[in-house]
């Protein structure tokens, strides 16, 4: 086997195999914009977070802003402190209210951040205080029951 | 009769263990006369023509039609629950988490592998290891470390390869052939294939799978004993073991890497 | 520092596990020397070479080649003395995915840093010397048996080795090529100064050329003399070897209860 011939075969094959990988990483994945490098960090307190967990995506008016990093269980408020990683391209004013959806109707669950209008923005290591927990499913049914029998009730 | 039945158990445990003590003991030193293998990069640049160059086609046309496959078979699961849209997730993540590591790995056992330790049983068995060890020529590091790093670095080339084929095939039967929304079947699949979860686990995964598959197609071959049916016992071995090592790993890494989602 | 013997073997035993294959060698070796270790199959002969080249450790007693104790060597000089050493294989052992050239190239490529035309030189020379500078450029595959040791020949005396052992050369080959490599072992013997050790069982074309022969038997040296002693001796091992005789020593009949008990006579009844 000529040594050149084998060479540029090989060449090849690593080339190829490269460009294999990019096209992963690039068109088939996300690659996270949100890294510690270009973003800052807020806690946001819930009362209950549902099935949220890390990696999910924040999104305010429908686009990814940033990632759901720590979750946190806070002993003395018996709340859970959730840290949102966001990119630092996108300020927040001060009284942005973060709120858990689900994506669809058994979907994933991310959360919402709707901006209020305060003229300070959030910085690193700011609180959201304005927040919404997730809708728990036997909560709902719970309460639907509850009305429903409420209805029923004075006979 | 029960007797020797026992004898014979508990010897072949012994031999078996035996074995393993070796395999290891060989892989440190190929390990250590690596330097070689890399300062002469020709030569592990040669294997990697042999290994990772060669097991190419059987790549790419196993990569296609389990990408096919898995559109056709996805589609009509997802069609159950009006879901068909999901059809890019399902192909994407199926190949980049499990199937591109671990079939591209299965491949390459039945291909590189066999070759590799056929080839250095018959070399062993014509005794051309022992005329360049009386050379003054180390063969581990002449021989098994080039080939050993060829291995591990052609394999995550072809895990990639084979998952892009296959989520490429999987367009083909699903946009092409069947019709699914071809903007829905990217996006979706970008919004829910995340680059270090799984596409990075993904290469972590073939890495290892490259690692053992060759360390224990040199190891195979390097020991077997030097006849025919030696040089045959051991590939077949070869392809036998690496491959459920390949699956073994494969739970191992994914409880490891998956379970941390939640 | 010169050492009037190359290769001293005193007081060597070794055995593979529980099995003893060489039970006490004493063997010595002059520089200039063609010496012949000849015995019948199994016998250790095989198993001696390697001993000298190193790749096994005596279990009992010293091997030394140009005064250094092989048991001693770290990997490091064990490697620096084998390239003064060849060894002919049985079948050659060339490697097989490279040409002729490049076999008998492959030591100087590998601990020299000579350039491309000096190899090529030293290459087609050592080749010529065998007769088979014309084959340079052929792959292992296509050679003959002949041939292929003879290239394995070349590739063994590559470094201008100072001791070259060969296992079995004269074996499988036709009278031809059986004279030509007797001439050649001779001949490189002669011309580059070496000392060649010949592990055979071919008594008549080791006879012709050899200076010394040592014969090994049961693990240990039972007869060794010149050519010339060998041939007139009358020790009964000796005798039987050289003339090919079907019973002596060495028996015909593999050990076998009475051949009557065997064929059950004497009135054991059906």
């Amino acid at each position: 086997m000529n040594k050149t011939v084998l060479d540029l075969w090989v060449g090849l094959f690593v080339i190829a195999g490269i460009a294999a990988l990019l096209f992963l990483a690039l068109k088939v994945g996300s690659m996270s914009a949100v890294n510690t490098s270009n973003s800052y960090e807020v806690v946001a307190r819930f009362d209950n977070i549902g099935g949220l967990k890390p990696r999910a995506p924040v999104k305010s008016a429908g686009v990814v802003v940033g990632r759901v990093g720590d979750i946190r269980f806070d002993n003395e408020t018996y709340e859970a402190a959730v840290t949102l990683r966001l990119d630092k391209r996108y300020a927040f004013p001060k009284d942005t209210s973060a709120a858990i959806m689900t994506s669809g109707l058994l979907g994933e669950q991310y959360i919402g951040l709707e901006a209020g209008g305060d003229s300070q923005i959030l910085k690193d290591k700011d609180r959201i205080s304005l927040t919404q927990s997730a809708v728990v499913l036997e909560t709902l049914i719970g309460q639907f029951i509850y009305g429903k029998a409420q209805e029923g009730a004075p006979q | 009769m029960l007797r020797q039945s026992i004898e014979n158990l508990g010897n072949r445990t012994i031999q078996g263990v035996w074995r393993i003590g070796f395999a290891t003991r060989f892989f440190l030193a190929t390990l250590l006369h690596s330097g070689t293998a890399f300062r002469r990069f020709g030569l592990t640049i040669r294997e990697m023509y042999f290994s990772g160059v060669l097991s190419l086609i059987i790549i790419l046309v196993s990569g296609l039609f389990v990408g096919m496959v898995l559109g056709l078979q996805g589609y009509e699961t997802l069609q159950t629950y009006g879901s068909e849209e999901a059809l890019g997730i399902l192909v994407a993540l199926s190949l980049v988490r499990e199937l591109g590591p671990v079939v591209a790995a299965l491949l390459f056992a039945s291909r590189a592998g066999s070759a590799i330790t056929a080839e250095i049983g018959l070399m062993k068995a014509t005794e051309q290891l022992s005329a360049m060890e009386m050379m003054a020529v180390d063969p581990i590091a002449r021989v098994v470390a080039p080939r050993f790093w060829a291995g591990v670095i052609s394999m995550p080339f072809l895990a990639a390869l084979f998952s892009a084929m296959g989520i490429f095939g999987g367009y083909l039967v699903g946009v092409q052939l069947i019709g699914v929304d071809e903007g829905a079947f990217w996006s979706q699949m970008q919004s829910a294939v995340d680059f270090e979860q799984d596409i990075l686990n993904g290469v972590i995964k073939s890495v290892v799978f490259g690692i053992a598959i060759t360390a224990i197609a040199l190891f195979e071959g390097y020991d077997a004993p030097p006849t025919a049916e030696g040089v045959s016992g051991a590939t077949t071995r070869t392809v036998v073991t690496s491959s459920l090592a390949v699956l073994a790993l494969d739970f191992v890494l994914t409880a490891f890497m998956f379970r941390g989602i939640s | 520092m010169q050492h009037d013997n190359l290769v001293e073997i005193e007081d060597v035993a070794f055995g593979y596990g529980a099995r003893p294959v060489l039970k006490g060698i004493n063997l010595t070796a002059r520089r200039g020397q063609v010496i012949a270790i000849m015995g019948s199959s199994g016998c250790g002969k095989t198993t001696l070479l390697r001993l000298i080249g190193g790749q096994l450790k005596p279990g009992q007693g010293t091997v030394r080649v140009a005064g250094e104790s092989l048991g001693e060597l770290d990997q490091a000089r064990l490697y620096r003395l084998r390239r003064k050493m060849g060894m002919l294989f049985q079948f050659g052992a060339l490697f097989t995915d490279i040409s002729v050239f490049d076999n008998v190239a492959f030591q100087l490529r590998e601990h020299t840093d000579l350039p491309e035309d000096a190899i090529r030189d030293l290459v087609l020379m050592k080749l010529h010397a065998v007769g088979l500078r014309g084959a340079a450029h052929l792959m292992p595959a296509e050679l003959s048996g002949g041939m292929a040791r003879r290239v394995a020949l070349a590739r063994a005396i590559a470094l201008d080795p100072m001791l070259v052992m060969y296992d079995e050369p004269f074996a499988g080959l036709d009278p031809i090529s059986l004279g030509v490599t007797g001439n050649l072992i001779r001949r490189l013997t002669d011309t580059l100064g070496l000392t060649s050790l010949v592990v055979t069982h071919d008594v008549q074309e080791s006879l012709k050329i050899v200076d010394y022969v040592y014969f090994v038997s049961e693990g240990v040296i039972v007869a060794k003399g010149t050519a010339t002693e060998i041939r007139n001796s009358d020790l009964p091992y000796v005798h039987q070897f050289v003339h090919g005789e079907a019973d002596g020593p060495v028996p015909f009949h593999y050990p076998a209860p009475s051949y009557a008990d065997d064929l059950r006579l004497g009135g054991q009844g059906a």
